[in-house]
């Protein structure tokens, strides 16, 4: 029950095969059990089971919400819940109560869905592994997958790999059915790369399809809430209730279609996939450039078009992504002044050292040296030289993007990392900084452009692990994306989770505890 | 520029007669040209509007403490501004009567600096485009030796940004604490930065005075300058003519127009003393009191604001790309038919329509509500607006202001200054009995004309027998004026007048007096 999709548990509420109070339970005694993947900052037992109580009486008269009533839904914890601590995986806000609900949080409850818990993250959503949060580092579902465990030959709990981020918590939580759909965020891919890192499906909509109301920014010109499912259907199904403008959200636009359902037999032979060359990049593992080349063949022998195509600017592109992700968080970072909420420091010799203590103490090095540089972008002296350049080049490269899309090309197919996940140890080798670069860099470009994008598991690699694609379409495109990417699902046959869990579940041996129990430690 | 002439002249060390020679050099130069002071005005006025600037909080002086702070006037994580479009028009309207060119896109950008008061860590604005640029104020002020001349000049508007006002932070100095308000964070502003063309603390005032009448007028700001809906700063520099513009210092926070000019007289005065003395002025700001706001502008950092899209502006309903909504844009056409009437035009249509001078116009508009009160007495009454106007300006003004009143705090309300007026228009009291009966109704509210006429034997002195008698006591009297008279010097003949008016107290009619007088005294 816990591997299905939103969709099918839907159906299986109305015929009465499962209540929503007794999918929460089970979920939340899931939540338990997976607890040493640390997905959750959070866990709303009580909140959850009101809701899933208030949603079975919905059942029962006959009168659901509609498709996501009594779903188990997950939140990252950087979107405001009203009464819900709210932490962004920081010390800074390790205490915060936001007192209103982001306008997405409140779409999905009003929806009837049941809110589990906040996930964890990489503190204010900076970093590409889910590693650099107050909270300690995620764990990969596929960690403990048998097809990890045996094909890898991981022995010990030291080999778990991580989840990528910064949206870990999410995918952890919807690879290890503890939730069926979880809310990432995603400002250079934070929410698919941890969707290609755990096997899950990872939407990133158009910017402004979404509402950020209530999202704790990052870089607020391009984050965009993202839609974790295990199904392409299920993002489509959260993406129609989610979408739409928002009078809270002033870079809103109205959903240019009402997203329902994905039809079933959508034909790609009117297809044009464009290949981007620029997307050879080095450090591409073999195993993700051969799923690269199956899936494009698959659409070729399906009778679609496939051409190599060139966005020129996209070397360019994570370099600015990083001048203009720093200067935004130089300024949205500037207002946790410990003054009127979240951490504030003992020391109170003058505003000035208050200041400067609460910002050192509640922030961890990444986001500190990013503050540093955005506002070193952001000096009178450099604001040229960085900033304005650096959106010059941004033009540039959405450009690139609107000539293709222009040409007749429909979607662009990508790899979404360069590897499979990382061991935690050989991940944290490299600083937040590099790894940040080296794992956005085929993300990042749709966020500059603004385009939506998702990203599909293709297969597994050698080591057991899931290898994502990355699909990206021109905007307001969202829907035919989404189809595409549902074509895509269909045919490669990527080992559902549930066959994972069954197999872990199987498993049940007295080994899978003591890994429980040393991890603990 | 203005650089020491004494060092620049004489770089040795100066011995008695060197000195001597640059104090002449100094006098020399200063008097071929004199230094004359600039002055370049930021006025911000804080947008009439019910609620703020980019939330749905209320708009309100005097509310208790942090009482109207919405999530996002807090900067609570994860907020969003959304712009109050009723803000764009006022400063739209603004720029309309200020000749500006209205901007069809402007952008809002954030000012970064840290502050207790600015919740944020920055201030959203208008710094690369702002809603309006160009325009021009033309102000007048009195001036003349008898300062009974209206004088006309033009400043000009450099552009005029929408912004966030920021809250207010109270230090308590006792317990080394600083106690935050939020009320006012997030109130809608307009900055407007005005070009320095003005050159003294008298000009200043009066543009400032001119502006608050056109915001007033537009009800785009109420314009108190107490209560901090009108904040003007003075870049103040002095230089002589044809040379570039010296140093310039800020000084701030001033809360009246009297203090406005007194202080940038000051600044000037202190400038020239020091240039003169041969030394610089540094830029600084300076006060007017001591408790000094922030002065980031040095070290601030400035980015684009990623939430909020270009404000668009239209000209008209045809020109509005599809999908906006009229009642959702602001459109110029509708903006420009709804303007009042401005200041300027309601002094020009006072001098036509009553045939005041230019200077009555202007102490008209220039009072608040002193024209209302001027149009309601011409209503009641047939007198001469000229006649009217002496009432007005003299009068009642003179009073009101040796009482610090405003004019709707006057206690002869203008119906009853009218029925005034046309008792003397009648000929029932002399001019001299009305003004008595008009102090009279000033001390007595409410109490009418007529009343005080009766009460206290006022009603003009007309029968010809009691003039008569007094008129000969008067000439009985004074003997050594009536020869004068009769040795043809008329001038005596008003001082025996002045002594028939004295004993009548004022009540005589003073044609008739002079009538009997010259009868007798012939």
């Amino acid at each position: 029950m816990l591997g299905l999709t939103l969709k099918e548990v839907s159906l299986a509420f109305r015929e009465g095969r499962i209540s929503p109070t007794e999918l929460c339970r089970k979920c939340l005694n899931r939540i338990k059990k997976t607890q040493r993947l640390n997905a959750y900052i959070a866990v709303t037992e009580e909140f959850a089971l009101k809701q899933a109580r208030q949603s079975e009486a919905r059942l029962l008269q006959g009168i659901p919400k509609g498709p996501l009533d009594g779903i188990p839904f997950a939140v990252k914890d950087n979107f405001c819940t009203a009464n819900i601590r709210t932490t962004c995986a920081s010390k800074m806000l390790k205490d915060y109560t936001p007192p209103y609900n982001a306008t997405v949080v409140q779409k999905l409850l009003d929806q009837g869905a049941v809110l589990m818990g906040k996930t964890n993250m990489d503190e204010f959503a900076m970093g590409a592994g889910s590693t650099d949060g107050a909270f300690g580092p995620v764990r990969n579902p596929w960690s403990y997958a048998a097809s990890y465990r045996t094909q890898a030959g991981a022995a010990s709990d030291s080999d778990w790999v991580i989840t990528g981020g910064s949206s870990g918590g999410s995918a952890a939580a919807v690879a290890s059915c503890t939730s069926y759909l979880a809310l990432g965020s995603d400002t250079g891919g934070s929410t698919r790369n941890p969707g290609a890192l755990c096997g899950v499906v990872a939407l990133k909509p158009t910017y402004g399809l979404v509402s950020r109301h209530g999202l704790i920014p990052l870089v607020n010109s391009m984050d965009v809430p993202g839609i974790i499912t295990r199904s392409v259907g299920d993002a489509a199904i959260t993406l129609g209730v989610l979408q739409g403008a928002d009078v809270r959200d002033s870079t809103t636009v109205p959903a240019p279609s009402a997203l329902t359902e994905l039809p079933e037999d959508f034909d790609v032979r009117n297809i044009c996939v464009g290949i981007p060359k620029e997307y050879h990049a080095p450090g591409l593992s073999e195993e993700t450039l051969a799923q690269w080349s199956r899936v494009a063949d698959l659409f070729e022998k399906a009778g679609a078009r496939v051409e190599q195509v060139s966005l020129p600017h996209t070397q360019y592109s994570i370099v600015c992504y990083h001048v203009l992700c720093h200067a935004e968080v130089a300024s949205n970072m500037a207002r946790f002044d410990g003054l009127e909420y979240g951490h504030r420091s003992e020391m109170k010799s003058s505003t000035e050292v208050m200041y400067a203590s609460t910002r050192h103490e509640g922030f961890n090095d990444v986001v500190r040296g990013r503050i540093l540089s955005g506002n070193y972008f952001l000096l009178k002296q450099n604001y040229q030289h960085y900033f304005v350049k650096a959106q010059k080049v941004r033009r540039l490269i959405a450009d690139d993007f609107r000539h293709v899309f222009g040409s007749g090309i429909d979607v662009l197919l990508t790899p979404t990392t360069l590897t499979d996940a990382a061991c935690y140890h050989d991940f944290t080798q490299e600083d937040n900084r590099t790894r940040s670069a080296q794992e956005d860099v085929f993300t990042q470009p749709a966020n500059m452009a603004g385009l939506p994008a998702v990203s599909v598991p293709t297969g597994l690699s050698q080591r057991g692990l899931p290898i994502g694609l990355q699909l990206i379409g021109p905007a307001l495109e969202d829907k035919k994306l989404l189809c595409v990417a549902q074509w895509v699902e269909q045919s490669v046959g990527f080992p559902s989770i549930s066959d994972c869990e069954n197999t872990q579940e199987s498993r049940k041996d007295p080994g899978a505890t003591r890994r429980e129990q040393t991890s603990a430690v | 520029m203005k650089k020491r002439c004494n060092v620049h002249y004489f770089p040795s060390a100066p011995d008695i007669s060197v000195i001597h020679f640059s104090l002449v050099c100094v006098w020399y130069l200063s008097a071929l040209q004199q230094l004359v002071g600039v002055v370049g005005l930021e006025i911000h006025a804080q947008i009439s509007s019910n609620t703020k600037l980019f939330s749905g909080s209320s708009v309100q002086f005097l509310a208790p403490p942090n009482s109207l702070v919405s999530f996002f006037d807090a900067s609570l994580p994860g907020t969003l501004p959304v712009l109050n479009k009723r803000c764009v028009e006022a400063a739209v309207m603004t720029g309309l009567a200020l000749n500006c060119t209205i901007n069809k896109k402007s952008v809002f950008d954030r000012k970064h600096y840290f502050y207790a008061d600015l919740p944020a860590g920055y201030q959203i604005t208008q710094q690369c485009r702002p809603v309006a640029v160009d325009g021009v104020l033309t102000y007048s002020f009195l001036g003349g030796r008898k300062r009974n001349q209206v004088m006309r000049k033009n400043v000009y508007i450099k552009q005029i940004q929408l912004e966030q006002d920021s809250g207010k932070s109270l230090h308590d100095d006792v317990n080394s604490q600083t106690l935050i308000d939020l009320n006012r964070a997030g109130v809608g502003l307009m900055e407007l930065v005005m070009e320095p063309n003005m050159s003294c603390g008298e000009e200043a005032a009066a543009a400032v005075r001119e502006l608050q009448l056109i915001l007033q007028a537009l009800g785009t700001c109420q314009g108190n300058m107490s209560e901090g809906q009108l904040r003007v700063d003075a870049n103040v520099s002095v230089h002589r003519p044809g040379e570039p513009l010296g140093t310039r210092t800020e000084v701030k926070n001033i809360n009246s127009l009297r203090y406005l000019a007194r202080a940038i007289d000051f600044e000037i005065q202190r400038q020239t003393e020091v240039v003169q003395r041969g030394g610089a002025v540094l830029n600084e700001t300076r006060a007017y009191d001591s408790k000094s706001g922030p002065s980031p502008s040095t070290s601030c950092r400035f980015m684009p604001e990623p939430n909020l899209p270009p404000l668009l502006v239209f000209e008209d309903e045809a020109s509005l790309p599809a999908g906006v909504e009229a009642g959702q844009a602001v459109l110029l056409c509708t903006l420009r038919a709804g303007l009042p009437e401005l200041p300027s035009v309601r002094r020009d249509r006072l001098v036509q329509t009553y045939g005041l001078l230019p200077e009555h116009s202007f102490t008209l508009v220039n009072e608040d509500g002193l024209m209302e009160y001027f149009e309601a007495v011409m209503k009641g009454t047939s007198r001469d607006p000229r006649k009217v106007i002496g009432w007005v300006t003299n009068e009642l003004l003179g009073l009101l202001k040796q009482q610090d009143l405003s004019v709707s705090h006057s206690p002869v309300p203008p119906a009853a200054l009218a029925e005034l007026l046309e008792l003397q228009e009648a000929g029932r009291i002399s001019s001299s009995a009305a003004k008595q009966v008009f102090q009279e109704m000033w001390r007595s509210p409410g109490k009418a004309a007529p009343q005080i006429i009766q009460e206290r034997d006022l009603g003009l002195v007309s029968d010809d027998a009691d003039l008569h008698r007094i008129c000969q006591k008067v000439v009985d009297s004074h003997p050594d004026e009536v020869r004068a008279v009769r040795s043809g010097n008329q001038k005596v003949l008003n001082k025996l007048m002045g002594l028939v008016q004295k004993e009548t107290k004022g009540r005589a009619d003073p044609v008739l007096v002079r009538k009997i007088l010259q009868e007798k005294t012939s």
